[in-house]
């Protein structure tokens, strides 16, 4: 099996068939360097959608329509004793700034929201809209 | 089949197409793949058609897929997958310890130039040789990698870059073809609809878990709005799947053993298909005056085809 580094040469050294693994240790899911989990797409975006734990409700609906798979979710067990996901964070190597997180966001007080990249997210938290000036 | 109960116990999932690939920002195709890529615990193999999902999701030397994947030609994913598959049976019939604990299955991936156009007659072949696998084709009607040529799924007075809006053309002249009842008539096991909208995560993911448990191959057609030819902003592709099916230009249905079609969702007040339309750039050409006559002609379509679909349901043939 030849491995990229073996590839990257010149256009008549490639290899038919070659398999890039994209595991290093697939017991314990550590992913490759070939993986474009560990590849960072932040610089195409000019906003980033900052997230406020506090307003969240849990339902998960950023999760499942965001394409590029980056909000953070932690496995933890409810009141009835089912297991649910819970909403941690997002992580900013893998998100591209479409904002389809924010729109489909249901709280009155929208939970995500846009700001510019160059805001810190401590100082966006700040910035939060209150109930009486939405 | 998984149970899909709701979303908080769906999330708990663990990816398995992550992100890092680079399809253009608020693109369906990924919401689509992850829906049913995660909607089974089984292991899975995956082909892709080339297309916007295949060129974005491997960009040399990376790759986003957490499980095997292969990468053929435009016109044979259908042909690969059930390649794969009869490999699969024989090494398992020969060896009975072949990969006993485990069950895996075959999914294919295809854009709808790789589904209508080009991969038809792979694809034809394969379900009607029988394998055991999901074919889902991810519309976004035009040819959207190359540029967005027009391809026979787009449909009608769209703007596409060979069939452009001007004095003396109103864009695509012809309809868009109907893959889905194509499919069915090939008497395939199952056969559904779906879009990746929030409102709908469950029909989508409901149907492709159904889809891989049954035996036999079977076939999703999922519109993907395309923000880059379609012409909208990134944020509105679930608000356009949306509206999609409220206005029944897309209606969500399924069709059991080639016969038994079910509508999975009926939109309490069907929208005016002008709402769909308004959206989007391609369309913007269509409001003006001399071009009404095309937007009375879609809704004509529209109306013709929801009511077909209600009087197939209600006569169960």
């Amino acid at each position: 099996m030849a491995t990229p580094k073996e590839m990257l040469t010149t256009w008549d050294k490639v290899q038919f068939g070659a398999v890039l693994p994209a595991f290093e240790d697939p017991e314990h899911k550590k992913r490759s360097k070939f993986h474009s989990y560990n590849y960072s797409v932040a610089d195409w975006r000019v906003e980033k959608p900052v997230f406020n734990r506090e307003l969240c409700i849990d339902c998960d609906f950023c999760w499942v329509s965001c394409p590029d798979s980056c909000f953070i979710v932690e496995e933890v067990v409810n009141k009835r004793g089912k297991k649910q996901a819970k909403i941690v964070g997002i992580n900013y190597n893998l998100c591209k700034g479409c904002a389809v997180c924010v729109e489909v966001c249901p709280t009155p007080i929208k939970s995500l929201l846009m700001f510019p990249e160059y805001v810190d997210n401590d100082e966006a938290l700040k910035q939060w809209p209150t109930k009486d000036n939405k | 089949m998984k149970k899909i109960t709701n979303l908080k116990e769906f999330a708990c999932t663990p990816d398995r197409f992550q992100g890092g690939h680079r399809l253009c920002p608020g693109c369906a195709h990924s919401m689509i793949v992850r829906e049913v890529v995660n909607a089974t615990d089984d292991d899975l193999v995956i082909s892709t058609a080339t297309g916007c999902l295949e060129v974005c999701s491997a960009i040399y030397p990376y790759t986003s897929w957490d499980v095997s994947w292969i990468h053929v030609g435009f016109e044979n994913a259908a042909a690969a997958i059930s390649g794969a598959e009869a490999m699969y049976k024989a090494l398992s019939r020969k060896d009975k310890l072949y990969n006993e604990d485990r069950r895996v299955k075959f999914v294919a991936f295809g854009g709808d130039g790789g589904t209508y156009d080009i991969g038809f007659q792979s694809l034809s072949g394969a379900v009607e040789r029988g394998h055991d696998f999901l074919y889902v084709c991810l519309d976004n009607e035009n040819y959207a990698n190359t540029g967005g040529q027009r391809s026979s799924a787009t449909p009608i007075g769209a703007h596409t870059s060979t069939s452009p809006r001007g004095r003396v053309s109103y864009g695509e002249k012809q309809k868009k073809k109907d893959i889905t009842m194509i499919m069915a008539a090939h008497g395939a096991p199952y056969v559904a609809t779906a879009v990746p909208s929030t409102k709908h995560w469950k029909d989508l993911a409901t149907k492709a878990a159904k889809a891989i448990s049954t035996v036999g191959p079977t076939f999703i057609n999922a519109l993907s709005p395309c923000t880059t030819e379609w012409k909208f902003k990134p944020e509105e592709t679930t608000e356009i799947a949306d509206l999609a099916v409220e206005t029944c230009v897309f209606p969500l249905y399924e069709i059991e053993d080639g016969r038994k079609l079910r509508i999975t969702y009926r939109p309490k007040d069907k929208l005016p298909v002008e709402e769909y339309l308004s959206k989007q750039g391609r369309f913007s050409h269509l409001f003006k005056p001399e071009n009404k006559w095309i937007i009375e002609e879609w809704q004509k379509q529209v109306d013709d085809y929801w009511d077909y679909l209600q009087r197939r349901e209600e006569a169960g043939v």
